[in-house]
């Protein structure tokens, strides 16, 4: 909402501030000011000039030397303006002034255009004289100034004045941002009243008043309202013998200053009520009303209405709609229909001021695609009282303007004005809820400016019906803060009992991940829930699988976020190729995030959301970087029991030879892979990719932060290496898990040292080394003890036809 | 004999003297001082000398071993200094050759500005609680005092799964589901991913995150509010860090505001970051509305408190100066190096 401080003071004359001062203020008591711009910004030293003779310029065709009267003194100007004469008033800035805009009317300069006296052609000239545009405007604006050229002053404009403030240009327009529950300040007179207020200043309303002819509007028009649930009130008043014809110029002003286009006085006329009043009003030609009669009723599926801008508009039976006997005429609040158009040869005038139902206007608006400046001020939901004032506002206008005879009366068919709301009011709770001390009579000098009323026999405020916004006590004590001011309420913390702060188990559990990921080189990424159902395929998923039953968006940004994820992967993969293609080397990302799994589709109930940690890399490393990452993981979880890879994982995206399983204490804990080389190609990741995903919630249900400290070890450890041929399709992991099994409680731990296939091996086979660690807690081990072990070990090993190619002892540690 | 020692001294002192390494001394030490060396002869001569005698040429021959092994002892201490000096001069390293590094990973900005969050205020008593992100329109809209056909609905451009089910554009309804639970009084934030419709561009994203804080306890006051507010955004942008509550409206909030800090680039000075204005929008806040303490069966007679809700990824992009949102989910591995 863009006002001109001018438009205001016409209800509060007494303010008195500088631009600032009015921001911060209205700011501070709720009427949020995004910013203003002030219209004389750029304009210096601009007089009003009359021309006294003109001549030719002896070397320029196109130019000529006016003298010109400024009311101090004759100056001389030469100009090429080709529509100036003798005795014309016309803005003039003189030397060392200051101009807005160039004559072409582009874009405005920051700092404007500074004019000095010089010589055109060899003559002095000593000023300019200004078209609108070089003052900033144009001529949308100012509908009187020439299509080129010199803007001409009105007759009576005195010489010598300032022609700034004679254009009405020494203003300053406002930009409020109004919180959608105050309807009432999406007018000027609503934001007056807050300025007043807030300045403790007189508010000076218009009263709207106007008396009409002696005739009765029921003669000539009748309203009927057949849905009044969407319509709760509609106002009518006729104005005859209308004289079309341009409006006052202080109405120019101020509707241009407000950024809307001054047209002819009867369209000024309803645009200034709606923007003083807020209340949106529509002018219908009777003579096209057919039956003089105006219905109030819901369109049909499938009628077609053309609107006054000429589009044809596909209606159904939640839009509102006027019509008259025959036919519709124009959709309710939004915009009226082409066959009720006024046109210049207009006689005879309805005016309707209705309130209609916010959210039918609001949703109907949306779905025609139509939001105009009518439906934006409906779609607050009106306050009915107001759309009486506004009717009278406008009739008040046309008879003062002269622009048409108001037939007396109104047609007012009403299913039931609001009352002004009681509201209790107790000042101690107040107080109380603010954390403030402010004595009861303070709050009610805040209430006068508002017209709030105080029953203080019944202990309550009575709110008037334009204030919508307010219905209970938590209201009542924000209009106390906000004049005490926010600013002045004192600070203090929550008192009472003491509350741990704390990080849920899921958290810490969430936060040590992410940090052993870091400690191991992958970067935290994030991606978006949904996604493109394209991904199934991209992941070569097949269709029956359980991850394509996914929850749908109803009203998405396009396919690409139409679903919401049920694997993460693809976030992590087209992560990956950003990096790829951008020539990023050796990127490792990771991310935790949300997949969503409907537990039946359509969805009845929430969806299960699986918080899933994602590592992805390209570049440095291999299958085993990554399995190296999820072990620190586990180890920092507690999870130090044997963790499972088996390689039938059975994920389609991953590389066949090259997946596995991750299991924990026999559950699943996610898995990792390399990926396939066909999705990478559909992911255009031009070089080998791993992932890995671990389920946080299974992983979490393992995870433990206890740690009990086991004593150092007293005794020496016995170590013993093997080394083994064996078949390459027999796993290291089957050999762990004959040295786990075999190797009981004195086993310590083990590890591959070596791993070989090639020459000296044979075809097929490869060759593994182990080394082996036995310890007692309470004993030096004796070499019997381990040998009757290792024993059964190689025995196991035998057994499954590996072959034992060197053994030694590896001596004690 | 006492010539002979005198000799015996002088020629190992100046073969001491004379050696070089190590070695030289092991061969001087086993000469003289040895089984078979020249003294250990001397002290084996020892029959041919008178009983009288004997104690004083003990003494001497003593005497002369002492010298000679002080003198060992000596010269080994200098040429073991002298080796070790040489090994160290051999070893010296070009300190500027390039690092071996562990290439630590980094956090994504917007967990930078997280974890900053919940430091402050698990440290003032909250807890930090999460709730889900495909939510019930109940919980993200109606038990907010923000019925069907209330005009925040629009504003908000919800994502819907269908009519009972949304994608949350909120954390607020975290707010519901914590006081349901009816466990008072009540001190969390709850952070998380909401979601718009917002066409992606420098300054929207379809999805991104919030942090809501509620605490409902008897007594709260605007002032709570107030203060709590104040020391956060102290503790986050800086100790001399001024705070401004401007009314504002949520339906959810009765009194609202709107709270600006002074801009941290100029301290309140006006520049281009802030728009001249030295001031920086960076949350909404307010007193719960007694009708959402109604719906979650709190009664406000009895208790009240006070919501506050921040933009997460509008602090990253503050604290940080990144100009552009679509950075943030981009996850280009140079942008993300650089926190």
């Amino acid at each position: 909402m863009n006002t001109a401080l001018s438009w205001i003071k016409a209800y509060v004359p007494d303010l008195d501030v500088t631009a600032q001062e009015y921001t911060d203020a209205m700011t501070l008591s709720g009427t949020k000011v995004e910013g203003y711009e002030c219209l004389d910004k750029n304009l210096e030293k601009i007089v009003v000039g009359q021309i006294l003779s003109i001549e030719k310029h002896p070397d320029a065709d196109k130019l000529i030397i006016c003298q010109v009267d400024i009311g101090t003194k004759t100056i001389q100007i030469v100009t090429g303006a080709p529509n100036v004469k003798t005795g014309d008033k016309v803005p003039i800035v003189l030397d060392g002034g200051k101009v807005a805009g160039g004559h072409d009317g582009g874009p405005l300069p920051e700092n404007g255009i500074r004019i000095k006296k010089g010589k055109l052609r060899g003559v002095e000239s000593d000023g300019m004289m200004c078209s609108i545009e070089e003052l900033g405007s144009s001529r949308d604006m100012y509908p009187d100034a020439p299509e080129s050229g010199i803007y001409i002053l009105k007759e009576d404009a005195p010489v010598g004045a300032d022609a700034i403030e004679l254009l009405g240009l020494r203003d300053i327009v406002f930009e409020y941002e109004i919180t959608s529950n105050r309807v009432d300040c999406y007018s000027v007179l609503g934001i007056a009243r807050e300025a007043a207020a807030t300045f403790r200043k007189k508010f000076e309303a218009p009263v709207p008043e106007a008396k009409g002819n002696g005739e009765d509007v029921h003669d000539y028009a009748s309203v009927e309202v057949e849905d009044s649930d969407l319509c709760p009130r509609y106002c009518g008043r006729v104005v005859k013998n209308i004289k079309i014809g341009p409006s006052p110029e202080w109405m120019q002003r101020r509707l241009a200053a407000s950024g809307i286009r001054p047209i002819n006085n009867l369209v000024d006329i309803t645009n200034y009520v709606m923007e003083e009043y807020g209340q949106p009003m529509h002018a219908f030609d009777l003579d096209t009303v057919a039956g003089h009669k105006i219905i109030v009723k819901r369109a049909k599926d499938g009628d077609e209405f053309q609107t006054l801008d000429g589009q044809m508009r596909k209606l159904d039976k939640n839009i509102l709609m006027i019509n008259d006997s025959e036919k519709e005429i124009g959709i309710a609040g939004i915009m009226g229909g082409e066959n009720s158009k006024i046109t210049d040869e207009v006689k005879t005038v309805l005016f309707e001021s209705a309130c209609f139902d916010g959210t039918n206007i609001r949703l109907s608006a949306k779905r025609l695609g139509l939001r105009t400046d009518a439906s934006g001020k409906y779609e607050k939901g009106l306050d009915p009282n107001n759309a009486e004032a506004a009717i009278n506002r406008a009739c008040q206008l046309i008879e003062e303007l002269g622009c048409g005879e108001v037939v007396g009366g109104m047609i007012d068919v009403c299913a039931g004005k609001p009352e002004p709301r009681r509201i209790p009011f107790d000042s101690d709770k107040i107080n109380q809820l603010l954390g403030t001390d402010i004595s009861r009579k303070d709050m009610i000098s805040y209430f006068g400016p508002l017209e709030l009323l105080v029953d203080e026999a019944a202990g309550e405020v009575i709110a008037p019906t334009f204030r919508q916004d307010l219905v209970c006590e938590a209201d009542i004590a924000e209009e106390v803060a906000r004049f005490f001011g926010y600013d002045n309420i004192p600070t203090s913390l929550p008192a009472g009992e003491a509350t741990t702060g704390k990080l849920s188990f899921k958290l810490r559990v969430e936060e040590a991940v992410r940090e052993v990921a870091e400690f191991c080189g992958f970067s935290q990424g994030m991606t978006y829930s949904f996604e493109s159902p394209k991904v199934f395929d991209k992941l070569l998923l097949p269709l029956d699988s359980p991850l394509r039953r996914t929850v749908d968006i109803l009203n998405p940004l396009g396919e690409d976020f139409s679903i919401m994820r049920t694997i993460s992967l693809s976030g992590m993969l087209t992560s990956l190729a950003f990096n790829y293609n951008r020539r990023n080397k050796d990127v490792k990302l990771y991310e935790l995030g949300n997949i969503y799994l409907p537990k039946a589709l359509p969805l009845t109930e929430l969806p299960d959301e699986r918080m899933q940690m994602t590592l992805g890399f390209y570049g440095d490393g291999d299958f085993f970087t990554l399995k190296g990452v999820i072990e620190e993981i586990f180890d920092r979880l507690g999870m130090r029991d044997k963790i499972t890879y088996s390689p039938e994982a059975g994920k389609p995206f991953l590389h066949p030879g090259r997946q596995a399983v991750i299991s924990y204490h026999q559950k699943v804990m996610g898995y990792l892979g390399e990926v396939h080389p066909e999705v990478l190609d559909n992911y255009d990741i031009g070089d080998r990719a791993y992932v890995a995903v671990l389920d946080m919630p299974v992983v979490t249900e393992c995870a433990s932060f206890d740690r009990k400290y086991e004593g150092i070890a007293k005794f020496p450890a016995v170590t013993r290496d093997i080394s083994m041929v064996m078949d390459k399709e027999i796993l290291v992991g089957q050999v762990e898990e004959v040295i786990e099994k075999k190797g009981g409680r004195l086993l310590e731990s083990y590890h591959m040292f070596d791993l070989y296939e090639g020459s000296q091996i044979a075809e097929g086979y490869k060759s593994v080394a182990y080394s082996i660690t036995f310890r007692a807690k309470d004993r030096t081990l004796e070499d019997k003890d381990v040998s009757e072990i290792m024993e059964k070990i190689l025995k196991e090993l035998k057994g499954m036809g590996i072959e034992l190619r060197g053994f030694n002892s590896g001596g004690s540690k | 004999m006492k010539e002979k020692l005198e000799k015996i001294r002088q020629a190992a002192l100046e073969k001491i003297a004379g050696s070089d390494a190590l070695e030289t001394l092991n061969e001087i030490r086993v000469a003289y001082l040895g089984k078979k060396g020249e003294l250990t002869s001397v002290l084996k001569g020892m029959k041919d000398v008178s009983a009288e005698e004997r104690p004083r040429v003990g003494q001497m021959v003593n005497e002369t071993r002492a010298v000679i092994e002080a003198k060992l002892e000596e010269t080994r201490a200098a040429l073991a200094k002298k080796a070790r000096e040489e090994k160290l001069r051999k070893e010296v390293i070009d300190v500027t050759l390039p690092a071996k590094k562990n290439n630590v990973g980094h956090k994504h900005p917007n967990m930078i500005a997280l974890e900053e969050v919940e430091r402050i205020f698990v440290g003032m008593g909250y807890e930090v609680v999460e709730g889900p992100e495909v939510e019930y329109d109940y919980y993200n809209f109606e038990a907010l005092n923000i019925p069907k056909g209330h005009p925040a609905r629009d504003e908000q451009d919800t994502f819907y799964i269908n009519d009972k089910i949304v994608l949350r554009s909120q954390t607020s309804p975290v707010q519901v589901r914590t006081m349901e639970k009816g466990k008072l009084p009540i001190r969390v934030i709850a952070p998380g991913r909401v979601f718009r419709s917002d066409e992606v561009d420098a300054t929207h994203s379809p999805s991104f995150h919030q942090i809501e804080g509620l605490v409902i306890d008897k007594g709260i006051t605007f002032a709570d509010l107030k203060g709590t507010l104040a020391e956060f955004a102290k503790e986050l942008f800086g100790e001399d860090t001024k705070v401004k509550f401007r009314p504002h409206h949520f339906p959810f909030t009765e009194p609202s505001a709107e709270v600006d800090v002074t801009c941290f680039k100029c301290h309140g000075e006006g520049c281009r970051f802030c728009k001249g204005s030295g001031w920086i929008e960076i949350l909404g806040c307010g007193m719960v509305h007694p009708n959402v303490l109604r719906m979650s069966g709190i009664a406000p007679e009895e208790y009240s408190g006070f919501a506050f809700g921040v933009g997460l990824e509008r602090i990253a992009l503050l604290k940080y100066e990144i100009d552009d949102m679509r950075l943030l989910y981009e996850n280009d591995i140079r942008f993300l190096k650089q926190f």
